[in-house]
């Protein structure tokens, strides 16, 4: 018999769950428990927090509590969207880590009943030059591209930086979009007595049990020997489980629809029963199995990806069969929904588990870490002012910037991925946001994935608000309304006061951008103790945006100055060098306080970006984010493939007005016909005019980049990461 | 004409490519499971698409080479009906002997997905009747294994007869090392059978065919071209 502390609980929720039972929990039941009441099932840490994000909205057709979240995309179809994290498993097992990662967030949206047709990869990877690096990072690409290819759905865009914090730690983070006509929606809270419960895809082996325990501790150099913890994919079968569960709901034959993720048949079945207010029979004996002599809590916990489990009704269990033959898929039926709110397991007869649903789903005890904020006005105190620098400076600063590895092209990145697969894609990666056709109804949907853990850092409020704001400006940019988003926070252990203190700041300032810029948070996820012996990660809240452009179609492309262009600035000219990539690579470390967020600017950007748009006032739009007004324009000049003269002259604009991050600002390329009503429509905004687009070279006053020079900084890829030939 | 696309386990492309006949022809193809063993009648052309027939497993094609429906693509290959194989159903093909040679992994042992060019090297086989000799097109890739092979005395046979269809090549049409993303010999991207009515191609022209996915170069009409062409063909076929 293990004790509650091996199953991966504290003495207090132990002591709670023999109060609501009247007697000691027997062991397949503890293990359940345990992995049912961890930090990744249980989400007991940040559960407060959570129920202070922005959920609500007209738009909103399922929110958290389902698989993902649902948002109206015109015509009677929704998008519906996640975002996950797969960390621990990636710094194992960077292959199937990633791979699995992928596989997951897909099954996520599948249960919804919408068809996937676009992932997005968020990538946090160490120092270049850490010797972990190079493996990691190009095992998690290859995961991500070997899974995301195969399965047929693009890898349409993504976030990748690079810090020395993630040199143990890698962070994966996987966001997959999905369509879904609103009829055909599938939820996990209506099951009923009498149906049938079914397992369909992958038999159940012994691979990933008790994964979600593992996701919850730090990770140590025993983590290397939790390699059994680690699922493996297989794409294929996740293919024909995709095709099959489609045709499914096309039929009508799903009740109810959950993926088997973390903690596998146990949280999926009594996750459907606890939401449904059902109670539910499974009898393990059922259970289609891969290895021999499996125990019952190893079929509880397995984490063995390509499973779905399913509600029907009796009368539908043939017809379902019959698909699932079609497809090559196991089908089972494994137990039944039953009256109350027993969670049973029987195990060839006998009844080896009988827990209230509720109390393994909901019943967790919030845990309620101290916070306290660290010093970080130590840290605010000013930078020493810019110096006044020379020509070469700039010069020397700006290539310095293209060529740090998380400016750089990550074309060794995206090339391996199939981004085009589905042929929806418009704008795929690459791009500051990536733009999907939406075949059903004639829209476009813009995605942009986005995270700042360095102004995080410094000022979490802040940080918070500016990566999720940072979505919000590229998809405006491109012509897209925001109408959802998804978070994934990943952070270290929330046990030490200061730690926790960054996780509620930054959860404040996402919740502040999500009300005030009216998007709300449908789904997201929460990694916490990712920090080894070495240290922790900085924090780290991804943001993913999801915006809406609706027919008749009209956006801006970025990347596409045309000769004779004017170029425009928009926002204000104040910006800051706190926590920004100009401090990074340039100074080694950050200082400073990042700019505050300001909701009226951000709205009002917003709006005027959707006239632009609208109104087609411009050909290109890029929105400044890291390194800047500078970075900015080299990287629109790399992709347009022409040059500018700019009346932007180093010697009389400082670093800051140069490589200054923060706040709602972009810089435009208008054609001749089109200055006066774009002038006209920024009127009240901060507006200027900076230069001419044109030339091979980019010219700042006297400072003249030629676009090979960019071009040859912008393409330097990480050591060993570059192709072969 | 009629388009019958042929959906093996993993397959991937197929929903792509009944787009594409869609929106350059107006017309619905039927989907045809890899378990069947017989082409719906009046069938003019098969596809094989691209994706992932069986996972991949043992080698790319080799075991949807030997799905039950092969024997009829077989069959009407042989009485002169078109084939055509894109991506994974290039490898098919091979695997199943209906077109020579082998397709080895990408030279950088990576997924290459990106935009592409390739120069059109015939124009009297009926998928390339609407292009002129040496033009260029638009059509992406998205492969790992795409490193066309043969040994060198049959290669040399398979340019002498002919067979080659397209090369990688520049835009300006230059077919060399740097315009060849993955390594394949002769920069081949496309072959004919000896008979001229089995094509198989890594490149994807269901992936270059509408304006709103079209690339800055304009060349969105590749793909459409590409599917006029094979109808005009087999239509006019029908017509005799």
């Amino acid at each position: 018999m293990i004790d509650y502390k091996q199953a991966g609980m504290r003495r207090s929720e132990y002591e709670t769950t023999v109060r609501a039972l009247g007697r000691e929990p027997n062991e397949t039941e503890l293990r359940i428990l345990g992995v049912m009441w961890s930090e990744h099932c249980s989400y007991k840490s940040t559960k407060p927090l959570l129920r202070t994000l922005p959920n609500k909205g007209e738009r909103v057709w399922a929110g958290p509590g389902e698989n993902a979240g649902i948002v109206d995309i015109g015509n009677g179809y929704g998008a519906a969207f996640k975002a996950e994290s797969h960390n621990h498993p990636s710094a194992v097992a960077p292959y199937q880590g990633a791979a699995t990662g992928v596989g997951g967030i897909i099954r996520d949206i599948i249960a919804l009943g919408a068809r996937p047709i676009a992932s997005m990869d968020g990538l946090f990877f160490g120092d270049p030059s850490h010797p972990r690096t190079q493996s990691l990072s190009s095992g998690i690409v290859s995961g991500v591209a070997g899974y995301g290819n195969a399965v047929g759905v693009p890898t349409v865009g993504g976030k990748t930086l690079y810090d020395p914090s993630y040199s143990e730690n890698p962070l994966l983070n996987a966001l997959c979009l999905g369509i879904v006509r609103r009829e055909d929606v599938i939820s996990s809270k209506t099951a009923q007595p009498g149906q049938l419960v079914v397992i369909l895809g992958s038999k159940t082996g012994r691979d990933g049990i008790a994964g979600a325990a593992f996701a919850s501790v730090e990770l140590s150099e025993d983590s290397k020997a939790s390699r059994p913890s680690i699922q493996i994919g297989d794409p294929f079968i996740e293919k024909l489980l995709t095709e099959a569960c489609l045709e499914l709901r096309d039929k009508g034959l799903i009740v109810c629809m959950q993926d088997m993720g973390a903690a596998g048949i146990t949280s999926s079945s009594s996750e459907i029963a606890a939401k449904s207010g059902v109670g539910m029979r499974i009898d393990f004996d059922k259970v289609p199995l891969r290895a021999e002599g499996m125990q019952p809590w190893e079929i509880a916990l397995s984490e063995s990806q390509e499973r779905m489990l399913l509600i029907v009704q009796p009368e539908d269990y043939e017809k379902m069969a019959a698909v699932a033959e079609r497809w090559g898929l196991d089908c089972a039926i494994i137990g039944e929904v039953t009256e109350g709110d027993r969670y049973v397991i029987n195990w060839f007869g006998e009844e080896i588990v009988s827990l209230p649903a509720s109390l393994i789903v909901d019943d967790c005890p919030e845990a309620s870490w101290a916070s306290r904020s660290p010093d970080y006005e130590s840290a605010w105190t000013p930078r020493e002012p810019s110096r006044s620098r020379d020509s070469s400076d700039m010069r020397d600063t700006l290539l310095r910037l293209l060529r740090s590895p998380s400016l750089a092209d990550k074309s060794w990145i995206y090339d391996q991925y199939d981004s085009m697969v589905q042929t929806n894609t418009i704008v795929g990666p690459g791009a500051p946001v990536s733009l999907l056709r939406i075949r059903e109804n004639g829209n476009m949907i813009a995605i942009a994935l986005e995270s700042d853990p360095w102004k995080c850092s410094l000022d979490p409020f802040r940080g918070g608000a500016e990566s999720f704001a940072a979505g919000v400006r590229a998809v405006a940019a491109a012509g897209a309304v925001a109408i959802g988003a998804t978070d994934c926070l990943n952070f270290p252990s929330p046990e030490k006061p200061e730690q926790f203190f960054e996780l509620s700041e930054v959860v404040r300032g996402i919740a502040a951008c999500g009300t005030e810029l009216q998007c709300p948070v449908v789904s997201g996820n929460v990694s916490l103790y990712n920090e080894s012996a070495s240290g922790r990660i900085l924090p780290t809240p991804v943001i993913g945006v999801v915006g809406l452009i609706e027919a008749p179609l009209s956006w801006i492309p970025s990347g596409n100055w045309k000769p004779g262009d004017r170029l425009y600035l928009v926002g204000k000219r104040e910006s800051s060098l706190a926590g920004s990539h100009y401090q990074n690579v340039i100074d080694g470390k950050v200082s400073g306080r990042p700019m505050p967020f300001d909701p009226e600017m951000e709205r009002s950007f917003g709006k005027l970006a959707h006239v632009t748009a609208r109104k087609k006032l411009a050909q290109s739009a890029r929105v400044l984010a890291g390194g800047g007004l500078a970075v900015a324009l080299a990287k629109e000049a790399l992709a347009s493939g022409m040059g500018a003269s700019l009346e932007i002259d180093p010697s009389t604009n400082d670093d800051v007005a140069l490589f200054g991050e923060g706040g709602p600002r972009a810089c435009y390329a208008v054609s001749e016909q089109d200055v006066a009503a774009f002038e006209e429509t920024w009127r009240g905004f901060p507006c200027s005019y900076i230069g001419a687009a044109g030339g091979e070279s980019l010219r700042f006053g006297s400072v003249s980049l030629p676009l090979d020079e960019l071009r040859d900084a912008h393409s330097s890829v990480p050591e060993n990461n570059g192709r072969r030939d | 004409m009629q388009a019958s696309i042929i959906v093996f386990p993993g397959s991937n492309c197929d929903r792509d490519v009944g787009h594409g006949l869609r929106s350059a022809l107006g017309t619905e193809a039927d989907f045809v499971w890899h378990t069947q063993t017989e082409l719906p009648p009046g069938t003019d052309l098969v596809v094989l698409p691209g994706g992932f027939s069986y996972g991949d497993y043992l080698r790319c094609g080799a075991m949807a080479a030997r799905s039950p429906i092969m024997g009829a693509v077989s069959r009407h290959a042989a009485s002169g009906g078109l084939v055509l194989g894109i991506c994974n159903g290039f490898q098919v093909l091979t695997e199943s002997r209906l077109l020579p040679g082998a397709l080895l992994a990408n030279r950088t042992l990576r997924f290459i997905c990106r935009p592409c060019t390739i120069r059109v090297e015939r124009t009297d086989t009926p998928f390339t009747r609407t292009f002129r000799e040496k033009q260029i097109l638009h059509f992406p890739i998205a492969h790992y294994e795409g490193l066309y092979f043969l040994p060198g005395n049959e290669l040399l046979a398979l340019e002498k007869r002919r067979q080659v269809v397209f090369r990688y090549a520049s835009t300006d049409g230059v077919a060399d090392d740097s315009s060849n993303p993955n390594g394949a010999l002769n920069n081949i991207a496309g072959i004919v059978n000896e008979r001229g009515n089995v094509l198989g191609l890594m490149p994807h022209p269901e992936r270059a065919r509408d304006m709103l996915l079209g690339d800055a170069s304009g060349a969105h009409a590749d793909g459409t071209d590409f599917w006029k062409g094979i109808r005009d063909w087999a239509d006019g076929r029908l017509g005799q």
